[in-house]
């Protein structure tokens, strides 16, 4: 019995910013959408990010961040996932971005940022659409 | 390189898709699996169950920090309740091991219940051989700790650690009911509150209970009081579990042959049972047998179900 291949996410906290309630929240509606969700908290550096991913398996990495550390942040997690030869994972935020920031962000490899007020479903559906889980090796 | 070639040297992304594979029951892990198989054997196995709260994941991070020290490689497999009304879930254990995501010597792989009773996943034990056959010395296993039978975990472990934590009258009570047995280890953790004596002791009544009881009465199950998230009793806990290793491994007791016996059966069990359902609703199929009309028949009470299973094996088993 095969079983139907869920999607895995990773929902990560970079930087020192410590508002984690959009992540939670986050986390929550991607569990209740069934997904599956890797929650780490607060604190990442992008490097534990990008090795969290690659040890999880996951199709997708959320970066939630509040503080307005993301112009460092969001840039250096796409070039460890070059190096290590994982561009197929894709990568959103979520979070306070001045406006001027979001197409620098998308230009580095962000497919899609989500601000305050964004809707949880409005998410989800992107997530649906955007992100299919990845294919069993080949023997 | 093959996968396989890509797993013993260590490889991160190839051993995490195949454990992703694993997870999902894709039918091409088999041959990889069977080509790994030659490679297990030499990882030292240790489990951690215990309700929910009672600081599992920080005693893993804490006992990998340990290993490590002895220049030993540690894999994790976290394991976290699915949904289920979602079938989604959420994976948080890592949230207490960070500081070991950059080492290289310890792979953390966090996983979900999906429907799965017993404390463990359908494929908990197909991902230790992975990580053994990856080169991984010390594999350390959290079951997801929702209720008084998580036994499972002591079929596929060498040392089995029962956590509880201090005032919880509860706890103990549920210790008696059931999984008393399998704990090689007993594990007091939070003893920076109150009661932690109080509840060594209740626990060592009910080992010298449970020992009148058990056939094999060669290993007396210690009993450890820590403070995982400070660190404190982490090196007698960790002294603790040489000591059973010690006794598994000394020739004259022999029990590293039972728990390797015990492994193996409940894994061979575990997959004839699955390959034979899929196998058996596989030629039903076939034969346009739908599990749809038969369970209508017995909903319409046509038929029940001992005879409709009676009928199908008769049929599939000649
Ligand atoms: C609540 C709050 C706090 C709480 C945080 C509680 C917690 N544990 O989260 C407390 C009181 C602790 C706090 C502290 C601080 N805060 Co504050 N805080 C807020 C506040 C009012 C609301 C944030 C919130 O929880 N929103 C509710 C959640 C559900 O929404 P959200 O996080 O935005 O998430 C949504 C979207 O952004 C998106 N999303 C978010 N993450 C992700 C991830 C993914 C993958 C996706 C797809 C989507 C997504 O989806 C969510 C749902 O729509 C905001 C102001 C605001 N209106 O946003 C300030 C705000 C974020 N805080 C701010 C500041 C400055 C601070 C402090 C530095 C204040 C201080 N001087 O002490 C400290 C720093 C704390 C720290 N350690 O980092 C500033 C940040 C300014 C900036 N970016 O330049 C803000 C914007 C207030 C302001 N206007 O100045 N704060
Ligand atoms: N006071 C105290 N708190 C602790 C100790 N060890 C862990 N904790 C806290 O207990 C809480 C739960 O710890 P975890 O390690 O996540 O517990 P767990 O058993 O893995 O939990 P689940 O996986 O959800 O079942 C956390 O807030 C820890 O910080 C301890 O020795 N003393
Ligand atoms: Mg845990």
């Amino acid at each position: 019995m095969s079983e139907e291949r869920k999607l895995r996410i990773l929902i990560a906290k970079p930087g020192l910013d410590g508002h984690d309630r959009g992540a939670r929240v986050i986390a929550r509606a991607f569990r209740d959408a069934g997904f599956e969700v890797v929650y780490t908290g607060c604190h990442q550096t992008p490097e534990q990010i990008v090795h969290t991913a690659l040890q999880e398996d996951v199709d997708i990495i959320g970066l939630s961040i509040l503080s307005g550390a993301h112009t460092y942040s969001f840039p250096r997690v796409m070039e460890l996932l070059k190096e290590n030869k994982a561009e197929d994972i894709t990568v959103i935020g979520g979070g306070i971005f001045p406006l001027e920031d979001i197409p620098k962000l998308k230009a580095v490899g962000i497919k899609e940022i989500f601000e305050p007020g964004a809707k949880l479903e409005e998410i989800i559906n992107w997530v649906r659409t955007s992100v299919k889980p990845r294919q069993a090796l080949q023997a | 390189m093959s996968i396989i070639d890509q797993i013993i040297a260590g490889d991160v992304r190839a051993t995490a898709r195949l454990l992703r594979d694993i997870d999902d029951q894709v039918p091409s892990i088999y041959p990889l699996l069977k080509e790994l198989y030659p490679h297990t054997g030499k990882a030292y196995v240790i489990g951690l169950t215990g309700s929910p709260g009672v600081g599992k994941s920080t005693l893993v991070d804490q006992l990998a920090t340990r290993f490590r020290q002895e220049g030993l490689t540690v894999g994790i497999l976290a394991v976290d309740p699915t949904s289920p009304f979602s079938g989604g879930a959420i994976l948080g254990d890592r949230i207490r091991m960070q500081r070991h995501f950059l080492d290289p010597g310890v792979f953390i792989r966090s996983l979900a219940t999906r429907g799965h009773f017993g404390g463990l996943t359908r494929s908990t034990n197909d991902m230790i051989n992975v990580m053994d056959a990856m080169g991984k010395d010390i594999i350390l296993v959290e079951t997801v700790g929702v209720g008084q039978d998580e036994v499972e975990v002591a079929n596929s472990a060498h040392t089995t650690l029962l956590v509880t934590i201090p005032g919880m009258g509860d706890e103990v009570q549920a210790i008696k009911a059931g999984i008393m047995e399998i704990g090689s280890i007993f594990v007091v953790n939070k003893a920076d509150r109150e009661g932690s004596r109080k509840t060594v002791r209740e626990l060592r009544n009910l080992i010298e209970l449970g020992l009148r009881r058990k056939e094999d009465t060669t290993w007396e199950p210690l009993i450890v009081q820590t403070e995982a998230l400070k660190g404190v009793g982490i090196e007698d806990l960790y002294q603790a579990i040489m000591k059973h290793r010690a006794y598994l491994f000394d020739n004259e007791n022999g029990q590293l042959d039972s728990i390797l016996m015990k492994r193996a059966r409940s894994q061979l069990i575990e997959i004839l049972r699955d390959e034979a359902l899929k196998a058996i609703l596989g030629r039903m199929e076939a034969q346009g047998m739908s599990l749809e009309d038969l369970s209508r028949r017995i909903r319409n009470k046509e038929s029940d179900p001992y005879t409709i299973v009676h009928e199908v094996l008769e049929r599939e088993l000649k």
